[in-house]
């Protein structure tokens, strides 16, 4: 095992922990935006993928096209995202939320076909690069090793994510209110609560979180057609492995994602893929519900 | 206890069957490879249907089982020179023994994340296939397979598909018209209530999931002969996703909707392709289409047009 013996080397073992940390704190964000649409709505939303894609696309025109910086552009692209996820909600998603599991997966795969020719007809068929953000394009020393900055600024970004999250929905009355919507919209609605705007509201935030997941992502992964398909399963294998609809589940699914990706394809060169999906079935061996999941019920 | 097939349905059966068998009479290349495909294509969504329309299990991974039955029929007879009456039923014991392993884990839960754990258990297969390179050649795609030489041709592979294809969705019929298969329906309208009764739900839904998948199998060893190779796309979830479709097209309330669905989408894929790239597009609308409008399915709007020239009431 060549990589094993590479991994007692601690500088080699810091840059591999890194990698893992930056890459879950990224993927954090985009499945938080998923688990948080499946927690009030009780959808599974394949077309998360796409709003990635499209987000990531939308930092690449924003920053490198129109050149107005790669910060604004992160923000354009939540704003972009949270815009496109409101008028698919208002258009298609409300009739769906009463019908079978079943068709709501296929109308969210539906939105998937056609924002990916979308993309083609905006974006083309190129690959785009993103360049870092200025003061991000080198890297911090960290007294064993030096590491890229900017991957550094995304190990931060995630927990400020997910405490932003956290605190919104557990600490403040629209928390409460999507909490109340999940367990008795009826009810809620007779006291007087506009539910869909609720409803509304999950879905712009959740779907703004994959923008700007996609977004930050760009100048890693470039925006390129066909990414929406990949991210969106392996945001489902963290959401599962943390249990669908919790929040700190995502974050730790995530966690855990990053360290097996770059673990493994470090141990077992080009078997990442494979590992993943092994985790997956190791936790549900263990919790069938995922980490953090409730059992659901019959 | 088989209820038997009614008279119409098994004359609209024997007028298809023959109009499949005279279709290589008249010598049209293209129609051929068209026609194989769909008969393919239909015993994939039939076999999906056994899962869904019956046993009310949506699984988002049925490509699995059809590209282990494709790669391992493709595999062992380039790689390994075996004879086809060896590969093709080991390639189906195979995706049978995959479908057995994971209805055991996927069976645990229900619903929605029934569905997320195909499709997870889906995306291993695919991630082995595209990772494994010395075995499948990885995303080059395992091209070139040796065709049996009683095979080899047009018209021979033809018959045999269609001898496969007939064979295997006459079992299938017999499967979901039996005993087993109205518990399956049982099933799914009220698991509770099946429980109640005395079926262990968890061991008839097992159960639909390997005959699911087994047929997926069939399907997909005839589909790498067909194409004289398998590509890790195949295995790919939105395959999954493609054959759910023409399933819900057709119609998962009824037996033969899904082969009807497989054929007008396969049909409408290639006309579109004439015309433009963007078939994702089309497929999107037609997807829009059936879950708003549609919902069950062609057959389903078929059965409302003739209630309503009949002037009977709405009965399925």
């Amino acid at each position: 095992m060549q990589g094993l013996e590479m991994l007692s080397n601690p500088t080699f073992f810091v840059i591999q922990l890194l990698n893992s940390v930056s890459m879950g704190m990224n993927y954090f964000i985009i499945a938080a935006g998923l688990s948080l649409i499946f927690g009030v709505l009780r959808v599974i939303n394949f077309a998360h993928g796409a709003f990635f894609m499209f987000g990531a696309y939308a930092c690449y025109t924003v920053s490198s096209e129109w050149g107005l910086g790669f910060w604004p552009a992160v923000i354009a692209a939540g704003i972009f995202l949270a815009a496109i996820s409101v008028f698919l909600e208002r258009t298609l998603f409300r009739f769906l939320y009463d019908k079978e599991h079943l068709m709501q997966l296929l109308l969210t795969f539906a939105i998937v076909l056609i924002m990916g020719d979308v993309a083609k007809l905006i974006w083309g068929t190129d690959q785009y690069s993103v360049s870092y953000p200025e003061g991000l394009k080198g890297a911090w020393n960290l007294g064993v090793t030096f590491y890229p900055s900017y991957r550094l600024v995304l190990c931060g970004i995630g927990p400020v994510i997910l405490l932003g999250v956290w605190y919104f929905t557990e600490r403040t009355r629209w928390g409460r209110l999507t909490k109340a919507a999940t367990q008795d919209r009826e009810m809620l609605a007779a006291l007087g609560i506009n539910v869909p705007i609720i409803y509304t509201s999950v879905f712009l935030i959740g779907s703004a979180l994959a923008g700007v997941g996609g977004a930050l992502a760009a100048p890693t992964n470039s925006p390129v057609p066909g990414m929406d398909v990949f991210i969106i399963v392996e945001c489902f294998v963290i959401v599962i492995i943390g249990g669908l609809g919790s929040l700190w589940g995502s974050f730790l699914g995530a966690l855990i994602f990053g360290l097996v990706y770059n673990f493994g394809s470090v141990i077992f060169p080009n078997g990442q893929d494979v590992f993943a999906y092994l985790l997956l079935l190791v936790v549900l061996l263990i919790r069938p519900w995922g980490l953090f999941g409730k059992p659901e019920q019959a | 206890m088989t209820s038997p097939m009614s008279k119409p349905a098994m004359l609209g059966c024997l007028l298809v069957l023959i109009a499949l068998a005279v279709i290589p009479l008249l010598g049209d290349k293209h129609a051929m490879d068209v026609t194989v495909e769909i008969m393919i294509l239909a015993l994939f969504a039939l076999s999906l249907n056994v899962l869904i329309g019956y046993s009310g299990n949506v699984s988002f991974g049925h490509a699995a089982y059809f590209a282990i039955g494709g790669y391992t029929n493709a595999i062992l007879l380039t790689s390994y020179d075996l004879p086809i009456l060896v590969s093709m039923p080991v390639s189906v014991l195979f995706a049978m023994v995959a479908a057995m392993f994971v209805a055991w884990f996927c069976t645990r839960l229900t619903d929605i994340y029934f569905a997320m754990l195909t499709l997870a258990f889906a995306m291993l297969v695919w991630a082995v296939l595209f990772k494994w390179r010395g075995m499948t050649n990885g995303d080059d795609g395992f091209v070139g397979i040796t065709i049996p030489a009683f095979l080899d041709g047009r018209i021979p592979l033809y018959y045999f598909t269609l001898i496969v294809v007939a064979a295997s969705i006459a079992l299938l019929w017999l499967i979901c018209h039996s005993a087993f298969g109205k518990v399956l329906v049982a099933v799914r309208e009220n698991r509770t209530r099946a429980g109640f009764v005395g079926v262990d739900t968890r061991r008839m839904r097992w159960t639909a999931f390997v005959v699911a998948g087994t047929f997926a199998g069939i399907a997909g060893s005839l589909f790498a002969l067909f194409k004289s190779g398998m590509y890790v796309e195949n295995a790919f979830w939105t395959q999954s996703a493609q054959v759910l479709i023409m399933t819900l097209l057709g119609g998962m309330y009824s037996f033969f909707g899904p082969a009807i669905g497989a054929a007008v989408l396969h049909m409408l894929e290639i006309t579109t392709n004439r015309y433009t790239e963007y078939w994702p597009t089309v497929l999107g609308g037609i997807l829009l289409v059936i879950l708003l409008f549609l919902p069950d399915g062609l057959v389903g709007l078929a059965q409302k047009v003739k209630n309503k020239f009949s002037g009977s009431g709405g009965a399925r």
